[in-house]
């Protein structure tokens, strides 16, 4: 378990987080999602204890992060998979971080097999593809078998079949009750893998909800319709708390109606029908939604200001 | 759906500063440019001393008094001096290749009070110096006082001073060693660390060698490698050198500084 507690970090007068509180609950995969510079890897280096809160506090499983004695089993995390020494073997970084807490040679071996870098264990790591270092990244968050797991745009620059397993492995560790706190700054990408999700921008608590309840959240879908007597539709449609827009290929959009309602409208009426349906607002629409006022650089706000 | 089939890790795993020493030894033998700093070091106090007792043996001193002050242990050890930049580069180079990529994150993390870490570099970068370059300033004695035994200028391991010299070089080195680990890990820069090894090493001591008249030998012999050499003299110059023991103690006493202010910066603060 994660608990934030009015978390702030400035550096000189850059503020980079600022008066964060949530919890991320064991059991289950929580995404952190925020657009890029919103404080996600700030908050996830306090919580390593790496940097200095400059006010609040950070506990992982009940205790302040330099206080573990343990570390390796408390909390595994992966800030940067290219955070390694180019020269050294993949095998034996593992081997040097699993010395520290006297984690067994053997260990090591189970977590290359299990990330699946058997074959290239013995290369120098420098040589490593981008998904591939960011699975000796994973195998090093979980050499201790942490209670808590901490991984930084782990699907970032990953193929289809990297960002599969990943998904499974999330769920697998979640399954075992530990607490998975994953970063990211595609909805989409967070959506498919995390139960909870915890939004920032601009170093602000946005959203502390369930993905489903954010999705629900979200601007209301769209039906799109298509009938042989389109402004004959649209005047039959409109009303106060409907919204009638055309598309550009002709179709109509509908806001505040069923696609039900909008059939129905359309039978009573004699208009005949070619193409109906609901269009759920994407998440990365509704994303962008909710973090527009927090994105900290905007290239056509900033020109404004210029 | 692929599965991860990692089993399940129960035993315990505390940190101590043996197993610190234990991991910091596992990067310093799979650490590439450790090695080549410490080859480095060899090759230099060996071909230097070899070189220079040679060049000594072709022009020998002329005269009683040239005969009197010439000290052939400091020839055939004459490598120490460019020895130490490369055991200085093996300290700054154990903990700068951590900073530049970010892999000191991952360490901390694991050793969360951090200065286990910085205690087990400074051991790994002492021990690994002297291991290497105590056989090499014997190697380079011996095979300097060979060549210049053929005018007998040589003098036996066995003489006042003398193996003490031999010894002193190499812990001469280990201190030096350690002054790089501290200023690799206040700079945390290699480049800026390197630099600021040449200045204190070389540009200090010729800067105060432009001092006027006593005032040189008076300060010069404080400055931290002139202290720290007068452990590798047989017999050193009270006019330009503290006593061998003395010396060697105020140069630990400047790398204990310098240490000091790196485990400081560590331990406070962020961990970038």
């Amino acid at each position: 378990m994660i608990e934030i507690q009015a978390l702030t970090k400035r550096y000189g007068t850059t503020t980079a987080v600022e008066d964060l509180t949530f919890t991320v609950q064991p059991g289950t995969v929580t995404g952190f999602l925020g657009p890029n510079g919103a404080g996600k890897s700030t908050t996830m280096r306090m919580i390593l204890g790496l940097d200095e809160p400059t006010s609040g506090s950070v506990l992982v499983n009940g205790h302040a992060p330099r206080t573990h004695n343990a570390p390796l089993q408390e909390v595994g995390a992966m800030l940067d998979p290219r955070a390694v020494l180019p020269s050294r073997s993949a095998f034996n970084h593992l081997l040097a971080l699993a010395a520290t807490s006297g984690i067994r040679r053997s260990r090591v071996d189970e977590v290359i097999d299990a990330v699946g870098l058997r074959a290239v264990a013995g290369r120098r790591a420098g040589t490593f593809s981008l998904g591939m270092a960011q699975r000796l990244g994973i195998a090093a968050a979980l050499l201790g078998d942490p209670a808590t797991v901490v991984l930084d745009e782990p699907v970032n620059g990953l193929d289809v079949e990297g960002i599969r397993w990943i998904r499974a492995l999330l769920h697998e560790l979640a399954g075992q009750g530990k607490t998975v706190f994953v970063s990211s700054h595609l909805m989409s990408e967070i959506a498919q893998t995390a139960t909870h999700l915890i939004v920032i921008g601009r170093g602000r608590l946005i959203a502390d909800t369930s993905v489903a309840g954010f999705i629900a959240s979200a601007a209301p879908p769209v039906v799109r319709v298509l009938s042989s007597d389109q402004p004959a539709l649209a005047g039959l449609l409109r009303a106060p708390d409907v919204s009638v827009t055309p598309a550009d290929d002709g179709a109509l959009l509908v806001s505040g109606l069923s696609a039900g309602q909008v059939g129905a409208a359309a039978a009573a009426a004699g208009i005949t029908v070619l193409e109906l349906a609901t269009e759920q607002t994407s998440l990365e629409d509704a994303f962008v939604d909710l973090t527009k006022d927090a994105v900290e650089y905007r290239a056509a706000t900033h020109e404004e200001e210029k | 759906m692929m599965t991860m089939s990692l089993p399940r890790y129960t035993e315990r795993q505390r940190v101590n500063q043996a197993r610190v020493l234990r991991s910091e030894w596992i990067k310093l033998r799979t650490q590439p440019s450790a090695a080549w700093s410490l080859a480095a070091a060899m090759l230099l106090i060996i071909a230097f001393g070899i070189l220079y007792s040679i060049l000594r043996e072709a022009r020998p001193p002329q005269g009683a008094a040239a005969i009197r002050s010439f000290d052939p242990v400091a020839v055939s050890l004459s490598g120490i001096q460019l020895a130490q930049i490369a055991t200085g580069v093996l300290g700054v180079l154990l903990v700068t290749s951590e900073y530049a990529n970010g892999l000191i994150r991952t360490t901390l993390s694991a050793v969360p009070r951090r200065l286990p870490v910085l205690w087990a570099k400074a051991a790994m970068v002492a021990g690994a110096t002297v291991v290497v370059t105590l056989p090499a300033a014997l190697v380079a004695f011996l095979a300097g006082q060979s060549v210049l035994s053929g005018h007998h200028l040589d003098v036996p391991l066995g003489h006042p001073g003398v193996a003490r010299a031999v010894l002193g070089s190499a812990l001469y080195l280990a201190v030096s060693g350690l002054v790089g680990l501290a200023i690799g890990a206040l700079l945390r820069s290699a480049a800026g660390a390197i630099s600021s090894l040449f200045g204190l090493f070389f540009a200090l001591p010729i800067v105060a060698g432009f001092l006027p008249g006593s005032w040189s030998g008076d300060i010069g012999k404080y400055l931290p490698s002139n202290a720290g050499l007068a452990v590798t003299l047989v017999h050193p110059d009270p006019a330009s050198s503290l006593s061998p023991w003395a010396g060697l103690g105020l140069f630990c006493l400047y790398a204990a500084i310098l240490l000091g202010l790196a485990a400081l910066r560590m331990r406070g603060g962020d961990a970038k």
